[in-house]
């Protein structure tokens, strides 16, 4: 197992707002709407810097919706922020009709997105969000790992034309991706290269990911590990050359079982490449309060739930 | 011909239209669309500063329209297509297989004069603010105009929208409201009475102003004042009453022609009324 050098612990919410004033300062064009969660969402510098292309919606998220939609067809990229709650459910519709079915360029920015935002509890961790996401035709959907990523993708969706869903959290995470990195929408990193078994993570189920990796080494597994930070479109190519090489597959999301990145891949198998997988994932639940730790380990999210799931995997080849 | 005169021929023959598409799919909304046939022909053949003729989906340095009520696509198809935007023949294909012309408005289809979808209600006062804070950005000295039905105010959103118009001072903005006073369980005061709307969006903010929506005269006069109350702090409403299925009169007093396309019979009695033409598609 390749060692992994943390750098440092950042929430991705800052990778965010720290891309978001970098557009601010190489893209005239980028504009930047809120649903009263400046602090939350990391948008202050973009707000102090920029503050003729900021605008404050209130709390209002289906008007903000409906004009980031307006903006985009006067020219504008939109970067939309608020939590993947609000973005998400509370809008489908103006999602779906001004949005993805109109193909207007607006970036739907979503934070504290899982349960990994704690203690506010299951009305504020939106679990079903990249489902509701990767149904709508046009949306891209990407769930970057660490601060670093989400930083550059957030860069990235500027210079791609269409909607975009980016989700990331709220909680301080291991930062341990490359700073100034280039993002590639619907390309899948590899992070470890193994031959036992494929573990597919997004988000902040990659690090646990890469823990459970350690630990597997430790008994003789060797784990190839990619991040898929890119949902839809998925990177259908790296995930078959990697199932085709180690034949056992687990997936790793903190999101439900049901319409997450796992739920893409099963599809992709059962199509192209029928192969034992594994789910790591919410299960048909809403979350609750308690610290974000508690809860990937309370809704078996955790590298231990990954190192188990490994292993009945890998008996069922 | 004076200009009057010719815009209430084109409107005849909009009308005569409306009532063709529905007739010729069996489905469709000819109430709502003969009710703004009057206003939406003043507003593209001479209210708004326009090309038809180079459709730019950004609509920069020219007057944008946005439909909100979507479920009127007869009217707003036939107004484009009479207008240039597209070849009138096009009109026979509306809501039929692979058409530009869909149900309700649709961009997927790259229709020249459409910028966004609409039919889903409640959306279209918030992507107009959107529009007119980008040409604002740009310094683009333009207008947006935007139609809502009656019954459409019943969304939230709406209110979310009238709100920050209004505290935003976005005043490049005439949203125009269709007050026929029917949806489609109903009279609008039964389903869900809107009570004074002149006062909701006085209160809201906005100039108020009111038009009967099938006097040409008058739609010309309220519209340029309209024109000239904006770019002063505000966005301005125009309250237009109008008459669902204006112009036949047996679709007219009532809301059961919202939804419903004329049979054979009454097609050619409903023509028989529009008199005035400029030669159907």
């Amino acid at each position: 197992m390749k060692d992994i050098k943390v750098l440092d612990h950042k929430d991705t919410r800052s990778g965010f707002g720290a891309g978001l004033h970098e557009l601010g300062k190489i893209n005239q064009n980028v504009v930047a709407l809120c649903a009263d969660l400046i602090g939350s969402l990391k948008m202050d510098a973009f707000v102090k810097d920029f503050p003729e292309r900021f605008f404050q919606i209130g709390i209002a998220e289906a008007n903000m919706i409906g004009i980031a939609a307006g903006l985009a067809i006067g020219g504008k990229i939109p970067f939309t922020g608020t939590f993947a709650n609000f973005s998400t459910g509370r809008v489908y519709d103006q999602i779906r009709q001004a949005v993805a079915y109109s193909n207007k360029n607006v970036k739907i920015c979503a934070s504290h997105a899982g349960v990994t935002l704690g203690e506010d509890g299951a009305t504020h961790q939106i679990l079903e969000d990249i489902g509701l996401m990767k149904m709508l035709p046009n949306l891209t959907v990407i769930n970057p790992c660490d601060y670093n990523q989400t930083k550059a993708a957030t860069i990235a969706i500027a210079d791609y034309v269409g909607p975009v869903y980016l989700r990331f959290g709220r909680p301080s995470v291991p930062n341990f991706t490359e700073a100034d990195q280039k993002f590639e929408i619907g390309k899948a990193l590899m992070i470890n290269e193994g031959a036992d078994v494929s573990i597919f993570a997004t988000g902040h189920l990659v690090w646990q990911a890469i823990e459970a990796g350690h630990q597997l080494a430790a008994m003789g597994i060797v784990a190839e590990i990619i991040n898929i930070h890119t949902i839809k479109p998925l990177d259908e190519e790296a995930i078959l050359k990697s199932v085709a090489k180690t034949k056992c597959v687990v997936s790793a999301e903190e999101h439900m079982r049901n319409g997450g990145l796992g739920d893409s891949i099963a599809q992709l198998l059962a199509r192209k490449l029928p192969t034992p997988m594994e789910m790591v994932a919410v299960n048909d639940q809403f979350g609750q309060s308690g610290t974000p730790t508690e809860l990937l380990t309370a809704y078996g999210l955790d590298a231990n739930n990954i190192i188990e799931a490994v292993k009945t995997v890998i008996a069922r080849k | 011909m004076s200009d009057i005169e010719n815009l209430q021929q084109i409107a005849s023959q909009v009308r005569r239209d409306i009532v063709r598409m529905v007739h010729g799919v069996k489905s469709g909304h000819p109430g709502g669309s003969l009710g703004c046939a009057d206003f939406l022909t003043a507003l593209y053949f001479e209210i708004m500063d326009h090309d038809p003729t180079n459709f730019k989906m950004n609509g920069k340095n020219e007057d944008v329209f946005i439909l909100s009520n979507g479920h009127i696509s007869p009217v707003f198809y036939s107004v484009l297509a009479r207008n240039g935007y597209f070849d009138i023949s096009e009109l026979g294909t509306f809501r039929k297989l692979h058409t530009r012309l869909q149900g309700h408005p649709s961009v997927a289809e790259n229709t020249p004069g459409i910028r966004i979808a609409s039919g889903s209600l409640g959306q279209g006062l918030s992507v107009s603010i959107g529009i007119a804070e980008a040409k604002e950005l740009d310094n683009d000295n333009k207008l947006v105009y935007v139609l809502m039905g009656d019954g459409e105010l019943e969304e939230g959103q709406v209110w979310e929208a009238a709100m920050y118009a209004a505290a935003k001072k976005v005043d490049n903005l005439i949203a125009v409201v269709d007050l026929n006073g029917k949806q489609i369980d109903g009279p609008t005061e039964d389903v869900l009475s809107l009570g004074d709307l002149k006062a909701k969006w006085l209160a809201f903010g906005w100039v108020v102003l009111e038009m009967d929506g099938h006097d040409m005269n008058a739609i010309l006069r309220t519209m340029k004042e309209a024109k000239d109350r904006s770019r002063l702090g505000k966005p301005v409403m125009v309250l237009m009453k109008t008459e669902m299925g204006m112009g036949v009169d047996f679709m007219m007093g009532t809301h059961k022609w919202h939804g419903n396309a004329p049979n054979d019979e009454q097609l050619k009695n409903a023509l028989s009324q529009l008199t005035e033409t400029l030669g159907d598609y």
